[in-house]
């Protein structure tokens, strides 16, 4: 099966905001994250390329579908895509049921539409199906727009910012059963988000989109080596590490890269073997032996790949750990130079703290 | 027919009721378009519409009744066009001209609740609708119709009340004819005028109380529902 594409060039005037795309190709595979401040044309970009914005002017093909080709677009109800809404946009007029049963009906024929009860259970929408959509917490809303958009069986899911209106545990729990979902279902997703931390835990590639335009398509990896990425703009420079989680001990559990250990807070909730911790690059200290009286836990082995000179005095070491994944560390010029750090030099990263990419 | 010892004749009140039921017929179905259509501009156009949905509301209702008796005259272009469709007769002092009369005065009031009704569904739930693959249509009577249900229903009482109790225009356009184009209100006119005071005080009663039990029932769906009104 060949990867989808969805190309275009797309045009998109409202008031005085303008999207203007310039060409673009995005391979749909995994999650693709539409990354950027608020007004620099994610979500009109999202409603221009669904077809939900009238006003959308040039070309958009998924593969050998024409959507948009000048002002003649396909309608929105036959582009094979499911949408979820940042407030869920639930029927309030219809049970849960009916909402999930809306378009259903109205699939074509040749759809075979027998997997209600399977999409039901996966988004762990079952035991509400009876309820009137009004009683649902946040979270619950938006599991059942998920489900309502994977009953649509779509080729392509778009998802406009489905966790801006919910709590830090709904949200958790949302991007578990996101992640669950795309894995399973293997449909690919175009998300928007403002924030980093949900790009570093979900992206598999980022459109940056800047002032109506889309800046540049970079896989997660590529974003996350270029210390000027607007990834890093509120946080500063972050480093994603991939590891397996393992046994608890002491209240810590083990995070395994390679044959290194990292010790992080238990994670209880967490089904899966695979996650992704991010470190603030301002939360790692180098030394040049191994510290053996200090507070903190995680010391990792590193080799250092290269200085980046950063403003206000400050530097930005890359670090190689052994199993080929990467670490910033920034520290003063000062040390930097007290410490002779130099490429190559084999350094001890000491870790404060270690976040699950959110 | 007997009512409280008095000799009164019904018709006009029959009468009144069959154009009001007419008259709401005709706007719910030529309003509500109106109404969606206007709920989704947003430009000069609307304010423009707008007032012009509103200029019943203003307008001495002889001015409104004068000037649909110029338009509808058994000779004027409108009267001529039907004819071409096998219409017979005219269109002033007839039971078709109280209607024509009667739904141009009362559209505000159907145009008005429904618009507001309109505006008040938010349009990602339509985006929503098209994303789950409903057409224009079937969005409209699946989303827009049920979650406007009241709108619907305080436009649909309030033009028919409203139609009830005109008396300019019915009388510009209708004339008084017994048994043809006499309303209600022009009955009690008439009573009046020949000094009939009993049979004015009981058609009044009973406008009155029809009048209060119709206000009662759009008030109480407003302040239940939150029903905007005008």
């Amino acid at each position: 099966m060949t990867a989808l594409h969805l190309r275009g060039n797309l045009q998109l005037k409202r008031g005085q905001f303008e999207l203007n795309t310039g060409a673009f190709d995005i391979p749909l595979v995994g999650i693709t994250v539409l990354f950027g401040r608020s007004g620099s044309g994610k979500s009109s970009l999202l409603r221009a390329m669904s077809g939900l914005d009238q006003h959308t002017r040039g070309q958009l093909q998924m593969n050998q579908q024409i959507w948009q080709k000048g002002a003649k677009s396909l309608a929105t109800s036959k582009r094979d895509i499911g949408f979820v809404f940042q407030d869920a946009a639930l029927f309030p007029h219809m049970t849960v049921r009916q909402n999930l049963r809306y378009g259903v009906k109205r699939l074509p024929n040749q759809l075979v539409k027998g997997h209600f009860n399977e999409t039901v259970d996966q988004v762990g929408v079952a035991n509400l199906l009876d309820r009137s959509v009004e009683t649902l917490s946040g979270g619950e809303k938006q599991r059942v727009a998920i489900a309502r958009a994977l009953l649509m069986q779509p080729k392509l899911l778009m998802m406009d910012e489905p966790l801006s209106a919910l709590d830090w545990r709904a949200k958790a729990e949302i991007l578990t059963l996101i992640e669950s979902v795309v894995k399973v279902t293997q449909i690919p997703v175009l998300y928007i988000t403002h924030a980093p931390a949900e790009v570093e835990r979900l992206a598999d590639r980022i459109i940056f989109m800047d002032q109506g335009r889309i800046d540049r398509i970079e896989t997660l990896k590529q974003a996350l080596s270029n210390p000027d990425s607007p990834l890093f703009d509120d946080q500063g420079v972050v480093s994603v590490l991939e590891g397996q989680l393992g046994s608890s001990e002491n209240g810590l559990q083990r995070l395994q890269l390679g044959t290194q250990t990292l010790w992080i807070s238990p994670l209880q909730t967490l089904p899966k073997q695979t996650v992704r911790i991010r470190v603030l690059a301002r939360d790692v200290s180098l030394a040049l032996s191994d510290p053996t009286d200090l507070s903190i836990v995680n010391h990792l082995e590193v080799t250092i790949a290269e200085l980046i000179p950063q403003p206000d005095f400050r530097v930005l070491v890359r670090l190689n750990l052994p199993c080929g994944q990467f670490l910033f560390a920034e520290v003063t010029e000062h040390s930097a130079k007290r410490l002779k750090l130099c490429p190559g030099l084999r350094v001890f990263a000491l870790i404060k703290s270690v976040v699950l990419a959110e | 027919m007997m009512l409280f010892g008095s000799e009164i004749n019904l018709q006009p009140v029959w009468l009144t009721l069959e154009v009001a039921t007419y008259t709401m017929v005709i706007l719910m179905l030529i309003g509500t378009p109106l109404a969606w259509k206007m709920a989704k501009m947003d430009s000069s156009t609307k304010v423009l519409l707008e007032a012009l949905v509103a200029l019943p509301l203003v307008l001495p209702p002889t001015v409104l009744g004068f000037y649909l008796l110029i338009v509808m005259n058994p000779n004027g272009p409108i009267t001529e066009f039907l004819r071409l469709f096998g219409f017979e007769g005219q269109l002033t002092f007839s039971k078709t001209g109280l209607v024509i009369g009667s739904v141009f005065y009362s559209l505000p009031f159907a145009v008005q609740p429904l618009m507001h009704a309109f505006e008040s569904i938010p349009s990602r739930l339509l985006d929503a609708a098209a994303t789950l693959r409903a057409n224009a249509l079937d969005r409209f009577f699946t989303i827009v119709v049920p979650l406007s249900q009241r709108g619907f229903l305080v436009a649909a009482t309030l033009t028919f009340a409203h139609t009830v109790g005109e008396f300019g225009v019915v009388l510009m356009v209708g004339g008084n004819i017994p048994g043809e184009t006499r309303m209600v209100s022009i009955d009690i006119f008439d009573h009046v005028e020949s000094l009939e005071y009993t049979q004015a005080h009981i058609l009044s009663a009973l406008m009155l109380m029809f009048s209060f039990l119709v206000l009662l029932l759009v008030y109480s769906l407003n302040r239940r529902f939150g029903v905007k009104v005008g």
